[in-house]
């Protein structure tokens, strides 16, 4: 095999793929995060939780409901949506114009509660949900072996998050959201109705993530501490992207992929730190972060 | 008035002097077990509150009292953290005259705990844990440990497979004491058994990602892939490795494969794997009974440290009837001369450092076809007797 300074390029290469690979569903779930950050300065502690009980939901559908995987990849983030809806009505918005704090505070008590009450039921080893039949097997690139299912990965959550950047950004309605979490008082003059916008933005925030755990479930085993596991290192990627930014949530997201991966590759033992130790250099020489607006 | 004082004394008294007689029998008159173990986390299922079921079984089906006393049980969550497990221990010992602690999963937290026992001269049943320190180099008199180890597993899954010509491994690890343990012991069976180990990569504990190890195992181009490692991270790393390609160019071993995770897993991947398991419910008519009543009560089938906390229950109530009295040297030594016998303990004896030897069972993984119910996972494919199964004894840790 071919090999330089005795690194095994075939490996190397299919390590920069598979970081690209996992950088998007770090994409996906940091632009949650983001949005709802960035559009309604809520830190969302149980977006993990939305992202386990989005896998679960799917794993629900399919055993107790015949809902097959790609029925699930639409109805299980609309479910998470509404759920989320109903949380940001009445959990969330009672305590919306308090400190940022009593948000973290309550929606991490959210996603105790609901990890506690899926391992209460389900018990911690997790259960089996198979790659869907027409994306198994995988395609034989020159340096590496490359699942059809992780492929399917990268470009469903590249179109994903391009078309919510997009939305945000680019066009009208993004235009009012910005606009009404800028100056809600000025918009409701408008006539636009700002708490109904609000409670859409974060129900979509977190069908994000409802959508990220049906993309996870047949790749790691359906269990309930897989959100808080991921949560941490996502919250480290939207602070590296720069807190609210929506398309640094997006690139840093796949940046920090390729960067875990290529730790993996070289020295395996510091690939769960690495992302947190480019946090703290990233915050001492930019303390808004790579893509965030200096206040 | 006096006579009458005098004869509630007496009474008294005499009352007293029988219980205390008695007493020499049992210390504080209740024989009491303590279940530590993980109750809501990543080991929960394997021995968790599956345990504390076991070994209250295992006293109802004792009668529920030794020598005329009552046995109790008490348990406790250690959170997988040995600090919060040896508080717990001690507390235990001084407040509520534990006389013994069951259960016992992370190694980290058994190597506290038994650390704690050994000092107060109480015994450790332990069930679930891996590392063959406890009868090593952290043995103590004071330590029983009975389902099985990382040396019978690397006996039992990976000298067969070195013998059959697979030579070259590579180990995906986790990254702790436990992987540690169990890669360097199966590195060792596979050296003196003509193998060769072309590398090893280590991955944390937790991991969800695996697919870069994977690869690395990939480009290694080893005949064996051994993962050691558990719980989660060992469904993780074998579904990776079936998504690119892995198991079809290598055999992946999983060196420590528990009932749970073996059912967690999609047929389509795991079939045909082989593991060592020191239990499986489904092996004849006695463990067939057992498991039964064992899942009427607690809803899943028994994990092997679930099944062995009976035993060893069992065998440790049997003792203290035996001997006559619950003070840890004299059951000990009563455990020791007695060679337990029943659904689980096969050929079974235990020996002077603690380590309780018995058959155990070379299974694989059945495919989809060939499963009659969602329980039925493995084919068992061999039995491996105990004596080969576990590495010797070392006299250092000849207590006898």
């Amino acid at each position: 095999m071919a090999t330089i300074f005795g690194i095994n390029l075939f490996a190397l290469s299919g390590q920069l793929l598979v970081g690209l690979i996992n950088g998007s569903f770090y994409a996906l779930l940091s632009l949650g995060l983001a949005i709802i950050f960035g559009l309604l300065k809520i830190i969302n502690f149980a977006q993990g939780a939305m992202y386990m009980l989005g896998a679960f939901f799917a794993w629900m559908a399919l055993n107790y409901m015949g809902i097959n995987y790609w029925a699930a990849l639409i109805v299980v983030p609309i479910a998470i949506g509404i759920i989320a809806i109903l949380i940001e009505r009445f959990l969330v918005r009672p305590i919306a114009n308090e400190d940022h704090l009593y948000s973290l505070l309550l929606t991490f008590g959210i996603a105790l509660v609901l990890q506690g009450m899926f391992t209460h039921i389900y018990g911690s080893s997790g259960l089996p949900y198979q790659i869907p039949a027409e994306l198994k097997g995988g395609t034989k690139l020159p340096f590496m072996y490359l699942p059809n299912y992780r492929a399917w990965i990268i470009v469903s959550s590249l179109i994903v998050c391009g078309s919510t950047w997009w939305v945000i950004e680019k066009t009208k309605l993004g235009a009012y959201l910005r606009a009404g979490t800028e100056n809600p008082q000025l918009m409701q003059g408008f006539g636009i109705n700002v708490p109904l916008i609000t409670t859409l933005t974060f129900g979509f925030g977190v069908a994000l993530a409802g959508f990220a755990g049906v993309l996870a479930a047949p790749v790691y085993s359906v269990s309930p501490e897989m959100g808080s596991n991921i949560l941490i290192v996502v919250f480290a990627i939207v602070v590296i992207g720069g807190m609210g930014s929506i398309g640094g949530a997006i690139l840093t997201g796949l940046l920090m992929g390729v960067v875990e991966g290529l730790t993996k590759f070289f020295y395996p033992e510091a690939s769960t730190t690495v992302i947190f130790l480019f946090m703290v250099i990233v915050l001492l020489i930019k303390p808004a972060g790579l893509f965030g607006k200096e206040a | 008035m006096k006579i009458m004082k005098k004869t509630v004394l007496a009474a008294a008294m005499s009352l007293a002097a029988a219980t205390g007689a008695q007493a020499a029998g049992v210390s504080d008159d209740v024989v009491k077990i303590g279940v530590l173990a993980d109750m809501g986390g990543v080991y929960a299922d394997i021995c968790g509150p599956g345990c504390v079921t076991a070994v209250e079984m295992a006293v109802e089906d004792f009668g529920g009292t030794v020598l005329g006393k009552p046995i109790e049980i008490v348990s406790a969550d250690d959170q997988n953290k040995p600090d919060v497990g040896s508080a717990k221990v001690r507390q235990w010992i001084e407040d509520e005259k534990v006389d013994a602690v069951n259960g016992l999963v992370a190694s980290s937290v058994t190597g506290a705990v038994t650390k704690v026992l050994t000092d107060a001269k109480k015994i450790a049943l332990i069930s679930t844990s891996a590392s063959h320190a406890f009868t090593t180099k952290a043995c103590s008199p004071y330590n029983v440990h009975w389902t099985y180890n990382v040396a019978a597993l690397a006996n039992g899954t990976v000298k067969p497979m070195v013998d059959a010509g697979k030579k070259k491994w590579f180990f995906i690890t986790a990254d702790y004491a436990f992987g540690h343990a169990l890669e360097g012991i199966a590195s060792k069976v596979i050296e003196t058994s003509g193998g060769e180990v072309v590398g090893a990569v280590r991955a944390p504990l937790g991991t969800t990602d695996f697919s870069s190890y994977v690869l690395q195992a990939q480009a290694s181009g080893a005949d064996v892939v051994g993962l050691a490692n558990a719980g989660a991270d060992f469904v993780n790393a074998l579904k990776t490795s079936a998504e690119f390609g892995l198991t079809e160019t290598a055999d992946v071993a999983g060196l420590l494969v528990f009932t749970h995770n073996a059912k967690a897993l999609d047929p389509a991947i795991a079939a045909g794997m082989k593991a060592t398991t020191g239990f499986y419910w489904d092996m004849d008519d006695q463990t067939r009974e057992w498991s039964a009543r064992f899942k009427e009560r607690h809803g899943s089938i028994p994990a092997m440290g679930q099944a062995g906390a009976y035993s060893m229950t069992m065998h440790y109530l049997n003792a203290i009837k035996a001997a006559g009295t619950d003070d840890a040297d004299a059951v000990m030594k009563q455990m020791k001369q007695t060679k337990p016998n029943d659904f689980f303990a096969r050929n079974a004896y235990l020996r002077n450092d603690g380590r309780m030897v018995h058959d155990m069972l070379l299974v694989s993984i059945k495919d989809a076809a060939s499963r009659k119910s969602d329980d039925d996972i493995y084919n068992i494919e061999a039995t491996i007797p105990g004596d080969v199964a576990f590495n010797p004894m070392l006299p250092a840790c000849d207590f006898k």
